[in-house]
């Protein structure tokens, strides 16, 4: 197994790239031999995740050494290479994006929106697992940068083609579209606009470095020694952050860039919400760690109370949005801009903590989120509504669904014992007790109104619930069959439901994987000796 | 070399291989047209492909050697930076072949003069690419354009390529004699015709007005040629009227020749006037990018579009340009991102319209409404639609996001206020141009399709065609993966940049 040392990550990555090009192989008519195809590649893009596990050292888990290392020229003329590498950081995210990718192949076995055509979703959906698994692992700005937008075309297309046909109003527009048409490219217009700046800020740190012992690098690992060693820092590096932020900040998304959110999320297909909701929006809050935390940690310092607020209102907004809706299914989408925010709460501490609690609540969330869809998917199949004033008495006809739908909706609300209570508490606990020398006011607020954002998303959780569930069924569903769950959406859900329960009660299995790095991470970005040596000269 | 031996030249036959072997098709493309029966004329394109291919025999011989090789007291150069453009013309222009074939034929339009005349612009770019003086730039630049304007008008029963002829043709000419005035100024100030000797004499003369004049008057000649705005009013019409295949030639080799040129002249003869220039350049480029965007959002028909879309792409590529010039830098990686931009450019852009022929094929029109649902009729054929629309919006991984990428990096190597603020411009044009090409895809993808073309045909394009589409679409994915195969045409421009 010595060449799964160099291997394991390319594999993982590009498996399901070799899927693409069976199913391409495979005639349009032949539906099993497609579906077989895209779940066997999936399979086993998650089996190198699982054996990247194993194999993985967690007692030399430290902050800015990788393991499964691979670091091959590139494009010379740049010095951009394709440097790939695994931390205690990207491991349980990787993982998750593998072990997502193949619940949502077995999901889609029977549930194939209009125009179905199984070929094209599944090739849209491989590449899309490439794009968010090389996410995870690149090192390299440049590979990083082209990964992050691989996922962009594919989830066009799902939303565009896929998606809701429901005519609707745009305002400034006479004539009615249908909403997957408004929903693609505003998705793709709005995260555009925010990697244009990425590159800009990536570029800018390029050249930023060309003074260094590296040379012009967009090596991660090189730009994170020289971010710790001080060598960003004044105007430039300000603007930096502010580029880079704003490239993530659209992905994450955070308050005020999340408009395309709920658009996105209702309008695309089921499969295409989960993947949305359980791992695109990670690859933006991924980055605040990966990228603009190490490398520039002076003015992530600056920028935190910023962001910090940004976060709450985001909390706040999201719950509110949240029991203005009568569509079930953006009222999930709302509440994903409230999870974000807390998500962005903990990074935004700059503390261990803060930072433990946001990966947890970027696994949490992607669990919870994703069977949340899913949910909302099969129940859109059978009752062909989302209006959740129809929907009442769900419980009564669907016994199976409707539990399921409550369980989830539990764990989403933060229910201890459950995968999300982690994530959002020890945010409220990291914004208790930030970094030194970040304004203590703004983030005991924060952690007062987030507390409230708690309260607040318990409140449309169970809201939802009511009114979907409990109640007596509308006569409409009178002698319609509606068949409760199949076996294709126990198959995918069931390892859901399990994950969130066994997170819940032994949320080490995530921090035995973070804990180390992350502490090293703080240490080396946010020492506490150059914070102190900063504040003195202030001082003097 | 003394006064003695000025008329006594050495030829170096090894240098002028690939120009040589173009000149020969040309004459058996001729002499062919004059002998066979009209069933078999097509003979006269499958030579001409041929010896296209033929040509980058000896170039790769060249390229391989590396050696430069100098003519005619320095007038005629063959270095890396000329070869890796006489290799992009040659390909282009054999891309341009395999679409031709099946076009032409199918119309019965007069075969051998359309191979012959096509062949006479290529040969002119080639030689454009080797010219260091004036002179040789100036026929190089005239070749390239003179059989365009007759090719414009091939279509002679439609009364658009009249049009479009006619337009290109007159608007052409007034470029050109602006152009020639231009040259003429700087060679009256200076009495010096290569850019070697007008480097040295317009040193420290960049207050003489009369050379700014000649700058100015230069630059709107090479305008017109690019079709820069506000020079570009020609681009639609032409484009709309003349033949498809003519039309992917005028927006790939006759621009990219333009191009070649005006850098040419404005880094190796005029380095020291760059105060002169290169504000005017800046002002070419943000209004080019933000007027044919602008104005290709509006556009209904494909090609008219397209032909705004490569306005706008000239836009972009005079950015890294332009973007030195005013701040002073370097200009050795902005040639390196042109050139890059250039190459990668070329083929995505070829592609786009040989998708182009290959959807009209068959009673569809450039209409984009005709073009909805294209991709349940043909799912091959909106694979290719969206490869290369994407690819020319600059989305990852196809082959565009590189162009832009080399653009905005040798942007941000300049620095400075003024071109920070052409980055600005350059990144919201970018986002503007996406929504017009991911309107094409839209159609092609989401939309329903068009009754009458709901079924589809079994006709498959021709291969002549399908080679054409598929050289296009598998350099377009690989270079979007492995961008070095084009850096490598950067750095051969760093060549001349760093050469003096």
């Amino acid at each position: 197994m010595e060449w799964f040392e160099t291997w394991g990550l390319t594999l993982t990555v590009f498996l399901p790239l070799v899927g693409v090009v069976f199913l391409g192989l495979i005639p349009k008519e032949n539906e099993i031999a497609l579906k077989t195809t895209g779940l066997v590649a999936s399979i086993m893009a998650f089996v190198a995740s699982l054996i990247l596990i194993a194999r993985f050292d967690f007692s030399s888990n430290t902050y800015n050494s990788y393991q499964f290392e691979v670091s091959e020229t590139w494009i010379g003329a740049i010095n951009a290479n394709y440097h790939v590498g695994i931390d205690g950081i990207s491991l349980p995210m990787l993982v998750l994006s593998t072990f997502v990718m193949v619940l949502a192949v077995i999901y889609s076995w029977n549930h194939w929106d209009e125009p179905k055509n199984p070929k094209a979703f599944l090739i849209l959906m491989m590449i899309l697992a490439t794009g968010m698994n090389g996410t995870f692992v690149a090192l390299d700005l440049v590979l990083f940068f082209l990964f992050f937008e691989i996922v962009l075309l594919p989830m066009y297309f799902m939303i565009g083609i896929w998606g809701d046909k429901t005519p609707r109003r745009i305002p400034g527009f006479a004539k009615e579209f249908e909403t997957r048409l408004y929903a693609a490219i505003k998705f793709f217009l709005f995260t555009l606009f925010g990697s244009a700046f990425l590159l800009l800020g990536f570029l800018a740190l390029y050249f930023e470095s060309g003074n260094s012992q590296f040379g012009r690098t967009f090596d991660i690992p090189q730009l994170t020694e020289l971010g710790a060693s001080g060598a960003f820092s004044g105007t430039f590096a300000f603007l930096v952050f502010g580029a880079i932020f704003l490239g993530f900040a659209v992905k994450v998304p955070m308050f005020p860039f999340h408009t395309w959110l709920p658009d996105a999320h209702t309008a695309a297909p089921t499969v295409g919400s989960v993947l949305l909701a359980a791992i695109l929006l990670k690859l933006g809050s991924y980055g605040f760690i990966r990228i603009s935390l190490p490398i520039l940690p002076e003015e992530a310092m600056s920028w935190a109370p910023f962001i910090a607020i940004l976060a709450v209102i985001g909390i706040i907004y999201g719950s509110l949005a949240c029991l203005a809706q009568s569509d079930m299914k953006r009222l999930i989408a709302f509440s994903s801009v409230g999870h974000m925010g807390f998500i962005m709460l903990g990074i935004s501490t700059m503390t261990d903590i803060g930072i433990n609690a946001a990966i947890i609540g970027m696994v949490a969330h992607g669990l919870i989120t994703g069977l949340l869809f899913f949910i909302a998917g099969s129940m859109h199949h059978r009752y062909h509504t989302r209006e959740m004033a129809r929907l009442g008495g769900n419980i009564k006809l669907m016994p199976v669904m409707g539990g399921i739908l409550a369980f989830t909706a539990m764990a989403s609300l933060g229910l201890p014992g459950l995968a999300g209570f982690w994530g959002e508490f020890m945010s409220l606990v990291a914004s208790f007790n930030p970094l030194p020398g970040l304004s203590l006011g703004v983030f005991r607020s924060a952690m007062v109104i987030g507390a409230i954002g708690t309260v607040l998303t318990a409140g449309y959780m169970l809201w939802m619930l009511q009114k979907v569930n409990l109640g007596e069924p509308g006569d409409e569903w009178e002698g319609k069959e509606l068949h409760d769950v199949d076996r294709f959406e126990l198959a995918a859900w069931v390892p859901l439901i399990v994950l969130i329960v066994v997170i819940g009660f032994f949320p080490k299995i995530i921090f035995n994987s973070t804990t180390d790095v992350v502490t090293s991470l703080v240490d080396m970005a946010f020492n506490p000796e150059t914070t102190a040596s900063i504040s003195s000269q202030i001082g003097g | 070399m003394g006064d003695k031996d000025l008329l006594v030249f050495q030829i170096d036959y090894l240098a002028l291989a690939p120009e040589l072997i173009v000149v020969a098709t040309m004459i058996i493309v001729l002499a062919l047209d004059l002998i066979l029966p009209r069933p078999k004329k097509y003979w006269t394109a499958t030579v001409a492909v041929a010896g296209t291919a033929l040509a980058l025999v000896p170039l790769a011989f060249l390229v391989f050697e590396g050696e430069v090789r100098s003519m005619f007291d320095g007038s005629y150069v063959v270095d890396e930076f000329a070869l890796v453009l006489k290799g992009l013309f040659l390909v282009a222009a054999y891309i341009v072949f395999l679409m031709s074939h099946s076009y032409i034929e199918s119309e019965r339009y007069y075969q051998g003069e359309y191979y012959f005349l096509l062949l006479a612009s290529l040969l002119g770019s080639l030689v454009m690419a080797s010219s260091r003086d004036l002179i040789i730039l100036f026929i190089g630049i005239e070749l390239v354009t003179g059989p365009l304007y007759m090719l414009s008008g091939w279509r002679k029963g439609d009364i658009k390529s009249n049009e479009a002829s006619m337009k290109y043709f007159l608007l052409g000419i007034l470029s050109t004699a602006i152009l020639l005035y231009g040259m003429s100024f700087l060679y009256g100030l200076t009495g010096e015709i290569t850019f070697e000797g007008l480097a040295e004499a317009t040193a420290g003369m960049a207050d003489e007005p009369a050379l700014i004049m000649a700058v100015l008057l230069m630059i709107v000649g090479f305008a017109f040629k690019i079709s820069a705005v506000p020079f570009h009013f020609w681009a639609p019409d032409t484009y709309e009227g003349a033949p498809t295949p003519i039309t992917a030639y005028l927006s790939v080799n006759s621009k990219a020749a333009g191009f070649v040129a005006m850098l040419l002249v404005m880094y190796l003869a005029l380095p020291d006037v760059a105060e002169v220039w290169a504000p005017a350049l800046w002002l070419l480029a943000a209004l080019s990018m933000t007027i044919a965007n602008l104005s290709a959002l509006r556009q209904t028909n494909i090609v008219r579009l397209l032909a705004y879309s490569s306005v706008a792409q000239a836009g972009f590529m005079l950015v890294p340009f332009a973007a030195a010039g005013v701040a002073g830098a370097d200009l050795q990686e902005a040639f390196a991102a042109t050139v890059i931009y250039l190459v990668i450019y070329a083929v995505m852009n070829l592609g786009a319209f040989a998708v182009v022929i290959a959807v009209t094929r068959n009673g569809r029109s450039g209409e984009l409404s005709a073009w909805s649902g294209l991709a349940r009729v043909d799912p091959k054929l909106g694979v290719l639609v969206a490869v290369f629309f994407f690819s020319l919006a600059g989305i990852p991984p196809l082959a565009g996001w590189f162009a832009k990428f080399a653009m905005f990096r040798s942007v941000m190597i300049a620095g400075g206020a003024a071109t920070v603020a052409l980055a600005v411009i350059a990144a919201i044009n970018a986002v503007i141009a996406l929504y017009y090409y991911a309107k094409v895809v839209k159609s092609v993808w989401l939309d329903d399709p068009v009754a009458e073309f709901a079924e589809d045909d079994d006709e498959r394009p021709a291969g002549s065609l399908r080679l054409a589409l598929g050289i296009t679409v598998v350099l377009t994915v690989i270079i979007g993966f492995f961008p070095a195969l084009a850096t490598f045409a950067g750095e051969a421009a760093r060549v001349i940049a760093s050469g003096f």
